[in-house]
């Protein structure tokens, strides 16, 4: 089965998402970045998605879940290279993401999730 | 409508071309405000190519309305002719008028065919009366839709001169509005303001609405879908320019604007968006 891969950095976990989100693979990255951030005892977490065209409600509120079941487990979440029109779609659809912190690449994503560790 | 009347006005036509072609100028001539040279030729070579189109039309099929395939030329000629009255400045009178001061000259030439058959001469004047009210009907909606399309050109041209974003310091973004907020403006500020973010990699966006007149609940929902939209691909906004009134008013309006920083000036946020990118600006003279 097609799986999302879920990359190791120090304390940090790192998610790029290149492929099209479906529903059922979403909810698979779901779990699998919760056993994960147990397994590693993970501080952080970062998600980019500058891949992705299209994110639906779905994906949106699958996306702030997992960052709340993240904060649950002790790992900040940082959601990195959103594209402009998914950002507008996702204002248009309601989902602001408050509890999600973002920036605009990578790295700065990083630098963010590791000033926070310090 | 009888059918072998208007074979009687396109005989008509045919007949007396050179001299309907006079009497009409002449008509419009008198009528037209402005006059010179060119105008003139224009008018006449336009008229001339009216009247034969007019006979094919006619003969072509039916004349109870023209929006038949035996019009289409005359509708287009029509159409060329008012799209560049238009353009020229004409008033939809000076525009219609090209085919309503044909009809005098038909109506005397075709009292001249029939003379002698009173009652299908009144006939023929009402046929030939209706259909050249419908025709300047036409010219005149066709004016009415370059109007508007002219006017939506505008409207389009002065979306993209309002709104736009400026790189004020490495990492800040101003974005000054100037005029009301509605949906299709909010929809172009936040699409050239996200864009910039990409194209610069901006932390900070300051919106600055000195130019906005009045804040309602829906311009400051178009704020905040505009900040929230910036966070989502990781940069922070501040509001700036807000005036007296303009805090009074959200207030009494019960807009929460918690959740965001907001500034008096354009500077006081300038120098909160400096700090928060490590910047900073001295005054060596001040400090010597």
């Amino acid at each position: 089965m097609e799986r999302i891969p879920i990359l190791k950095m120090g304390r940090l976990l790192l998610v790029t998402i290149q492929v099209d989100m479906h529903d059922r693979l979403a909810m698979t990255l779901q779990d699998d970045l919760m056993a994960r951030i147990v397994k590693e005892n993970a501080k952080g977490v970062l998600i980019d998605i500058s891949a992705l065209d299209i994110v639906d409600s779905f994906i949106g509120r699958m996306i702030s879940n997992t960052a709340g079941m993240a904060k649950i487990l002790d790992a900040q979440t940082v959601l990195v290279g959103m594209q402009p029109a998914v950002a507008m779609t996702l204002v248009e659809l309601g989902l602001t993401l408050p509890g999600v912190s973002t920036a605009l690449d990578v790295e700065r994503g990083i630098k963010l999730l590791q000033a926070s560790l310090e | 409508m009888n059918k072998d009347g208007l074979v009687v006005l396109a005989t008509v036509i045919q007949q007396y071309h050179a001299e309907l072609l006079d009497g009409w100028l002449q008509r419009m001539l008198t009528g037209a405000i402005r006059r010179d040279k060119t105008a003139e030729n224009e008018l006449s070579q336009q008229a001339s190519q009216f009247l034969p189109l007019l006979v094919k039309a006619i003969e072509g099929g039916s004349t109870d309305s023209i929006d038949g395939a035996n019009w289409d030329d005359v509708r287009h000629l029509l159409t060329e002719f008012s799209a560049a009255r238009v353009r020229q400045g004409f008033s939809p009178i000076e525009t219609a008028s090209f085919v309503f001061s044909l009809k005098e000259p038909i109506f005397a030439y075709l009292r001249v065919a029939m003379a002698s058959e009173p009652l299908r001469l009144i006939e023929e004047t009402a046929a030939t009366s209706s259909l050249f009210d419908r025709l300047g009907l036409f010219t005149i909606e066709v004016y009415q839709k370059t109007r508007e399309q002219i006017i939506f050109r505008q409207q389009q041209e002065l979306l993209e001169l309002s709104t736009p974003v400026v790189q004020l310091w490495k990492d800040v973004l101003a974005l000054p509005l100037i005029g009301t907020l509605d949906s299709a403006r909010t929809q172009v500020v936040m699409e050239s303001l996200l864009q910039k973010i990409v194209e610069t990699g901006a932390l900070i966006a300051i919106i600055d609405i000195t130019g906005v007149p009045t804040v309602d609940t829906l311009v400051a929902q178009h704020l905040l879908k505009t900040i929230a939209a910036a966070r989502l691909m990781g940069a922070d906004c501040i509001i700036s320019g807000i005036r007296p009134q303009i805090a009074q008013t959200i207030v009494h309006l019960g807009v929460n604007l918690e959740d965001v920083l907001t500034k008096a000036t354009l500077a006081d946020a300038f120098v909160i968006a400096l700090k928060r990118t490590g910047s900073s600006i001295h005054h060596p003279q001040r400090e010597g």
